[in-house]
Order: C-alpha cells, then structure tokens, then sequence
C-alpha cells in the first residue's frame, strides 16, 4: 500500500470547555460538520463527521460516547448505531463506516485537522 | 479387569476420524477395545473449515480438534505422518508406510478427500498451489511472499475462502469460475450476483465462464490462457476447484468403489467388507459424496453407534448451510432451486444493503420447501427448522423473511418453543431441542457455554447459537427461574440490585457508580438507565448529567426526522382554555411548526430547530404551560372523557380526577413511559383498560386497572382494585408505581413486567393491597417525596442562561443547521424523505 503524506491544516474548532465532558459538540468549518467529543473519562479527545451514514442525519455529535470492550465508540441518538471513534467503523455490525479528524488541544482551545 | 486385545483402527485423521474417536470416547469403547489411529498429516487433526484464519493471525495449534495429550488421556494411540498403504482382508491386518503390520476387528476408512486437480497443462508449475491442508497454506504464504497478483481457480466455498487469503496476504486478488455463478451449488443467479457484487467491491476481481485452457510461464507461473482466447496475468495460482475423494486404499483392497471415485458404503456405512468402513468425504453413500463436515460427523455417530451395540443408519443428509464468506453471510437450506418441484418463491432484494433473501415456498402457500439467504442470514436457524418439520406456514409467509411488519418482531422466542422436541436445532452435532431443554432442566445449566459443553450443540459452525439462547431463557422461564440479567458489559448487575446500589450509597453521579461499581467508560445502554433510576430516586435536573441522557431528555424534546425536535406542552386530563389554545397556534405559526393533535389528548409541535426551543418554551411557559415529558421515559398523559360534568351517562367526574392524577405524577421517570387514563363510566370512552394504569368511574367509586398497553403487543389491563375511593385510589397507584420502578428491568413497560413477575396479578396485589412485603408505607413516602419535588425542567432551562446556551447546533455558531430541508404537505411542512 502506498503511504502518501498528506498535508494537514489545524482549524481552530472551539474552547475546550465549549465541549461537554463525556459527550460531543458539533464544529462549523465551512458547509462541513464535523463531530468533536470529549472523552473525559478516558482523558482523549476525538473528531468524526457529525453524519451518521445510516439514516444521512446530522446528529452523531449529540450521540453518547461509551466503550466496547476498551473501544471508545459514539451511538447515533436516532437508532443507537455505534461507531469506533479510533476508527470510525460500525461496530453493530453494518457495513457503515464514519470519518475521523485527529484533534489536538492548545493553549485551551480544540483543533481540528483537515486534509 | 483385562483389556481384551481386540483392535479398531482407524485411516485417517481428519476432523471426522477424529470426530469418530471422540464419539467412541463417550461411548466408552476406549475402555473395551485398543483404538489406533493412523494419519498422514503430521499434526493431529485440526479445523479444515476454519483454515483460512491460518491467515488472520491463528496459529496451526489453534485450529486443533483436540491436542496430542487429549489422545494419550484417553488410551488413544496415534501415529501420525504414518499413512496406511494397504489391506490384508484374509487375514485382517494393516501395513503402514513406516511398516506396521497390525490386525485389527474392525477398520474404519476416514481418508478424507484431496484437492481436485483439473487436467490443465501445465498444473505443475512453480507457483500452483493446492488449498487443503496448513503445508498448503505455508506454501501459499511463502510463495505469496514474493507475488503481486493471485488467482484462485474455483468459484465455491472453499476457492472463495482461498481468495479472501490471498486477500489477506494483500495480493491483487482474481477468481475464476467455470460456471456462470459463484456458488453454483448453494446460489442462485440472483443470489450469487449479489455476493459477486460484495465480494467485488472488496477489490477482489471475479471472472465467470472462464474455461482454463493452459497455465502459462517457463518454470514459474506467469498467468492463464483460457479458451475464450482471452488471458490473465498473475504471479501465483491456488486451485479450490472441488474434491476428490481419497479411496486409493480401498482400491488396493479391492472394495468396490464408485466410477467417479468414493468408497462404496450402505446405510451402516460399510463397505463391501462387513468389517470395513467408510466415512467422511471419503464415502459414497447413494451416489453422494459429502463435501461438508455435519454429515460427516453424522456417518461417525453411526459407526461409533455400531460398535456400542446399537443400530442406527445413515439414511442422506441435509446439505443445507450457513456461512461466512469474506464477510458476507451466505446460507441455503432445503431445495434452494426447487428444480423438479412445485413451487412458488417469495423473493426480496436491496442492493444497496446487498440482502437477498429467496424463500420456495409450496402452491398452496403452506409449507416451506428451501431458499436462499444472501448478506443477512439471521432468519437462516428458524427458517431451517420450519422446513425440515414441515411446520404449517403463516397466512402472510413473506413475514418469514421480511420480518412481522407493524411493530412486533420479538416472537423470535415464542418461535422456538413452538417447534417439536426431535427438531434439530445443531446440525452439525445433531442435537435436538429436546436434548437441549433436558439438558438445561437435568444439569441445571445457566448459560450457552454450559450448554455447549454439555450437549456439544452449538460448537461446530455457531449458527445455531442465538437459538441455544432463546431455548435457555424460555425453558429458565418455563421453570420459573430467572436468568442472569446484566444490564451490559460495565456493570455486572440487574438494574433492580443497581436501583437498590444507588439507593443505599445515596450515590448522585453516573461517574461515581461506574468508578465504584462498574468498569469501563459506560455506554449508550447503562447511561440512561442508570439516569432513570437517579432520577426516579432523586428526582434531579436531569441536565445536571446531561451527557448521560439519551438525545430526548438532554434536549427535552423528541428528536424527529431530519434532526428537528417536536415540542409537546402537558395539557392535563386533556382540558384546554381557548387562551392557550390560542397561544399553542401563535408560537407554531412563529416558530414555523407542523401541528398534531396525538393519541394522549394533546397538541404535537413539529420541526422546531434545536436553538429555537428555549424560545419557544421560553413562550408556552409565559402562557402557563409546562413540559409534557413526551421526550422521557416517564409520565405521559392522562386521557379523560368528559365524564359526569356533561355526560349524559358519565357517573363521576372523570376529567377532575385525571387532572387529580396527572398532576401528582407528571415528570415522574420510570424504566419506560407511562400512560394513563380516567372514564367516567363503564363505557370507556376513555380506553382506560389499555393504560399502564387506568380508572373506571363506578357509581361507588372507581375501578383500579394496571399492566395495560396498546403499541405493539396490546394487552389489557388487570383490575386490581374495585369500588375505592379517590384516596385509596391514589394510594394504591402510588405503590403499585414506586414497586415497578423499584423492580423492572430497563425499558420494560407494566405490561411486560407483570407477565414476568413471578406469582402474576396474585402476587401483586397481595403486594399492593395486603402488604405482604411490608413496604407500602416505605413506597407511599418514596412517592411523596417525588411529588413534593417536581419541577418544570424547561422552566428550569428557560431561567438560566448557561443551560439554554446547551441547546445550539454548533458549538462555535450560532447558526440553526443548514441541512434541513422541508417540503410542503396539506399547507404545512414536513421533512424531506431520509435516505433508505
């Protein structure tokens, strides 16, 4: 497989505390919607699209986050879907898979990094 | 006692030698006879069906049916990379490549089968390799080692197994078939195009009628010319096209086999020596060579029967079969085509989801003959058993595969204690349901895996575990007993000990009790019912853990189609001023809101924006509404009929007394909603007998029924109490609420619980009404005090500005969100269709 180094823009998403503690918060950039969590409880920090594949709806960042089996995941609110927020993938078994955006915190503000 | 030295020896060992040996191990017969077993592998026999999991990180050791020391624990000796090269009929001994002369009683030919290799000049190639055993598999992994492109010859199971390993091994990956279809044998066109397509859009390229005409290259491979002239260049070739039965020693031993190969057997398995036998893929039964692992294990039952003294038979097996391939679900049962039968099928395709599903079902509608499951075989078990018992089909057969449409699906159960005792739930252990239940009743088991050890059901493929589950539960049930009930993985208990763990720590935080009394980060299953039961106990903001609520409470509306919210004012008994009335128009048509009345007597606001709800309840609250908790798990609404203030019939005043009740019960949560009505005489015009709890006016008083429901599986409610009074009324609601608050397990209505609860609608009003707990008086407090600190939660929010910033889209703009859309309907507005 071929590894191509894509150039990754940080955009300045929202202040830390603009995020819920073990919940999300959806970020504007542009006409995307991306899905930003603070995993509290496990100290990380996690950036998915906010659309769940399922049913094309713009909820995922009002899912609740939890974990199976140590894998950090989201639940879609509308019919409890779940996806790993490591890799975006379905995790009740469909073949739905989610982007994820790596996230790092700075002098109290979220980022967000876009290819 | 002396060991009589007579011999069994066994030819081969495969997983259906070594399945033939672990049935004389239950029978006994280790103890009786010497078992000697010689193989030509060397490795003892391992699970060939599972041989491409070699690939995704099993180890040879993994895929063993049962360790060397498993052999020597039970007196078993086996020789292996020792094959036997011939038979002595006349004087009954072996001879074995390392020079073993042994007699023996009786001699059981479980050879197997090798790969079939089509007669393609140049097979002998470097880089043609055969798929059958773990030396093949490092061969091909090795050899893949240093390729680009694979192909595998053979569209079938095993070739589509073969090419996900190359897959895996990350080669450009081709298939090619000689049919017009993968799977000729279990799929249909329809049925295999779909798999085509899933398996295509893994990167896997499928090449159908191809022909091969020649194997090219020097010394190596370096691709296929096929008879259509066309070519193919690759750097390695794995054939999977077929099986060829391994009767070389029966043909030395001049036992007659079939024109096509396989050993020639009757129903006892034997070949055309009394003392000899056959089994496995090996065999030829009928003219049949069986290519599957049940029917093997089936034969060696009848062997092993045989040899304890019993007869039995082989009389044909059901080729039907459940798998996985490259992770699409693939089944076929029964006749899949129907070819020489009567029939007519019932078909349903979504190719977006890649399902297909076939059922052929007779003329007459009224038996099930086979079918076809393609990217969803969940129903493949129960379908399974509702052909081979010939069980009489439903008036509307298509339920089978499309589900019961209208709302009940959970007859799943209900199902599997309909079928007979002799189905046969593993087919490829052959155990039957009653072999199940007895197993469960007899050994006190209490979970699947006990099961498995104990019957063997359940351990070859696995398809028929979630049935072995649903049989557990329901013969539990049957018995009285409860089964184990986690409410999931982050805490090890039923949500009525987790109720009684908050209650007694007076524990307020979700993160606390995961801290002290679970593990893990929590999930969408134990978040809100843990925040049910803190807020039946304390009765809290519930946004204060606003995180842990489900997407209704922690916006305190119902989410709809399109990511709107619907906004429902409480309007108790069902009476309403024309002031609000009027009001309820004024904030719809400014908030652009689509309007219903609902089934509870109330008005139904549609397509409000999340960032617009604390506006509008900022509006309805000025108004002197409240919240209607349409968004929780908690007190609905209280219908009414007019009653006795207008009715000509009506004997109390049954609007009073449900607004008497719904304000004593409004925002109390429970495990699941509860809804609740008041008629003002027998009549019932106020459907209260449907109700979780419901009041019937009588002209003494009132009748107290509870555990109704309408929804999906209506039931009516019981009566509980007749001719009270208003007081003995609310007391006894009060207790009967705070006992199934107490005791439910989550998302359980009334309904559901009383059916479960163990003594019925005796034992409960012995509860309720005579005490026999002695807790009423702790459920009436518990109630009272729940009622004593009820507060709107929208006023709530509406006063306090850091709770009302929550409700916005975005966290970093104010804006509503851009991707809702509407369309008009009847001169208001409904979302657009969401994607099916």
């Amino acid at each position: 497989m071929d590894i191509v180094s894509k150039k990754i823009t940080w955009i300045k998403a929202a202040k830390t505390e603009e995020i819920p503690a073990n919940g999300g918060a959806c970020i504007k950039h542009g006409s995307k919607q991306i899905a930003v969590f603070n995993f509290e409880k496990r100290g990380e920090w996690y950036a998915t699209q906010n659309l769940c594949p399922h049913k094309m709806q713009m909820v995922l960042s009002r899912g609740m986050v939890g974990d199976k089996e140590g894998e950090p995941k989201v639940a879609c609110p509308f019919h409890k879907k779940t996806f790993s927020l490591q890799t975006g993938e379905c995790m009740s078994g469909e073949d739905y898979s989610i982007k994820t955006y790596p996230v790092k915190i700075e002098d109290g503000y979220v980022y967000v990094g876009i290819e | 006692m002396q060991k009589p030295v007579q011999n069994i020896i066994i030819a081969g060992n495969g997983m259906v030698g070594y399945k033939f040996c672990e049935k004389l191990v239950e029978k006994g017969l280790h103890k009786i006879y010497n078992i000697i077993v010689f193989g030509e592998e060397p490795r003892p026999a391992y699970d060939r069906v599972h041989l491409s999991e070699y690939f995704s990180g099993k180890t040879a050791d993994d895929l063993l049916m049962a360790p060397m020391e498993w052999y020597h624990e039970n007196d078993i000796t086996l020789y292996v990379k020792d094959p036997i090269i011939s038979i002595d009929r006349e004087k009954k001994t072996i001879l074995s490549q390392k020079g073993k002369n042994i007699p023996y009683e009786k001699l059981i030919l479980a050879t197997g089968s090798s790969c079939f290799v089509p007669p393609i000049p140049g097979v002998d190639k470097k880089g043609v390799i055969l798929y059958r055993t773990i030396e093949d598999l490092e061969a091909i992994k090795s050899y893949a080692a240093n390729c680009k492109t694979g192909a595998v010859i053979g569209g079938g199971l095993l070739g589509l197994e073969a090419a996900k390993a190359l897959m895996d091994l990350g080669l450009q990956t081709h298939v090619v078939e000689f049919a017009s279809r993968l799977m000729p044998r279990q799929l249909d066109d329809a049925g295999s195009g779909m798999l085509q397509a899933k398996i295509e859009s893994l990167g896997i390229t499928v090449h159908l009628n191809k022909n091969t005409r020649q194997i090219t290259g020097e010394e190596k491979i370096s691709g296929l010319a096929f008879a259509d002239n066309s070519e193919l260049n690759i750097d390695m070739l794995v054939i999977s096209a077929g099986i060829k039965p391994r009767d070389e020693l029966a043909v030395q031993a001049k036992l007659e086999v079939g024109p096509r190969g396989g050993i020639i057997v009757n129903d006892y398995m034997q070949t055309t020596d009394k003392n000899i036998y056959a089994i496995g893929e090996a065999a030829l039964h009928q003219n049949i060579i069986y290519g599957l692992v049940a029917p093997g294990y089936e034969m060696a039952e009848v062997v092993a029967s045989q040899m304890a003294g019993t007869v039995k038979t082989f009389t044909g097996f059901d080729m039907s079969t459940k798998l996985k391939l490259i992770g699409v679900e693939v089944a076929s049962f029964g006749d899949p085509f129907c070819a020489q039968t009567e029939f007519r099928s019932i078909v349903f395709e979504d190719k977006a989801k890649g399902v297909y599903k076939r059922i052929n079902i007779t003329p007459d509608g009224k038996k099930l003959l086979g079918g076809i499951l393609v990217g969803d075989a969940a129903d493949y078990n129960m379908l399974l058993q509702t052909s081979k018992n010939a069980i009489v089909l439903p008036p509307t057969p298509e339920d089978l595969i499309l589900g019961a449409r209208g709302g009940a699906s959970e007859n799943s159960m209900q199902g599997v204690m309909s079928l007979p005792n002799e189905a046969l739930i593993c087919s490829c252990e052959s155990v039957t349901k009653g072999d199940i239940c007895n197993a469960i009743t007899y050994n006190e088991l209490g979970d699947v895996p006990g099961i498995k050890k104990c019957t063997k059901a359940g351990t070859g493929c696995g398809g028929c575990v979630p049935m072995l589950n649903d049989l557990l539960t329901a013969t539990l049930q049957s018995a009285g007993k409860q089964v184990q009930k986690v409410i999931c993985e982050h805490f090890p208990y039923s949500r009525q000990e987790l109720f009684d763990i908050v209650k007694s720590t007076k524990l307020e935080s979700y993160n606390e009790l995961l801290e002290q009394y679970g593990k893990g980060d929590g999930c969408e299953v134990c978040k809100p019912a843990v925040a049910s039961i803190m807020a039946s106990l304390w009765n809290e903001m519930i946004l204060k853990q606003a995180t842990i609520q489900d997407t209704n409470d922690r916006f305190l509306a119902n989410i709809q189609r399109g990511g709107t919210y619907s906004v429902v004012p409480r309007v108790p008994g069902g009476e309403i001023t024309p002031d609000k009335l009027i009001v309820l128009g004024q904030v719809a048509l400014k908030y652009d809101l689509y309007c219903k009345i609902t089934g509870g007597q109330r008005i139904d606001l549609f397509g409000a924006k999340v960032n617009d709800l604390p506006k509008i309840w900022e509006e309805l609250i000025e108004a002197g509404f409240e919240s209607g908790h349409a968004y929780g798990k908690a007190l609905r609404t209280v219908k009414s009929c007019v009653g006795s203030t207008w009715c000509r019939y009506g004997v109390q005043d049954s609007v009073s007394f449900a607004i008497e009740v719904e304000e004593r019960y409004k925002g109390l949560r429970a495990p699941h909603k509860l809804k609740s009505a008041v008629s003002g005489c027998v009549r019932e015009c106020a459907e209260a007998q449907c109700k979780d709890f419901g009041i019937i006016a009588t002209e003494k008083g009132w009748n107290l029924y509870v555990c109704g429901n309408g929804g999906a599986k209506p039931q009516h409610a019981k009566l509980l109490a007749s001719d009270i009074d208003s007081e003995t009324c609310i007391k006894f609601i009060d207790r009967f609420l705070m006992f199934y608050i107490r005791t439910a397990d989550p998302l359980t209505r009334t309904a559901t619980w009383l059916n479960k609860l163990e003594g019925g609608m005796e034992y409960l009003k012995d509860v309720i009404i005579n005490d026999s707990l002695g807790i009423c008086k702790q459920l009436e407090e518990e109630m009272q005090g729940l009622v004593n600190t009820y507060k709107c939660e929208w006023k709530e929010v509406v006063i306090d500005p850091e709770k009302r910033k929550k409700f916005s889209h975005f966290a970093n703009s104010d804006e509503s969100d851009p991707s809702i859309q509407f369309r008009p309907l009847r001169g208001q507005k409904i979302p657009v269709d969401w994607d099916k």
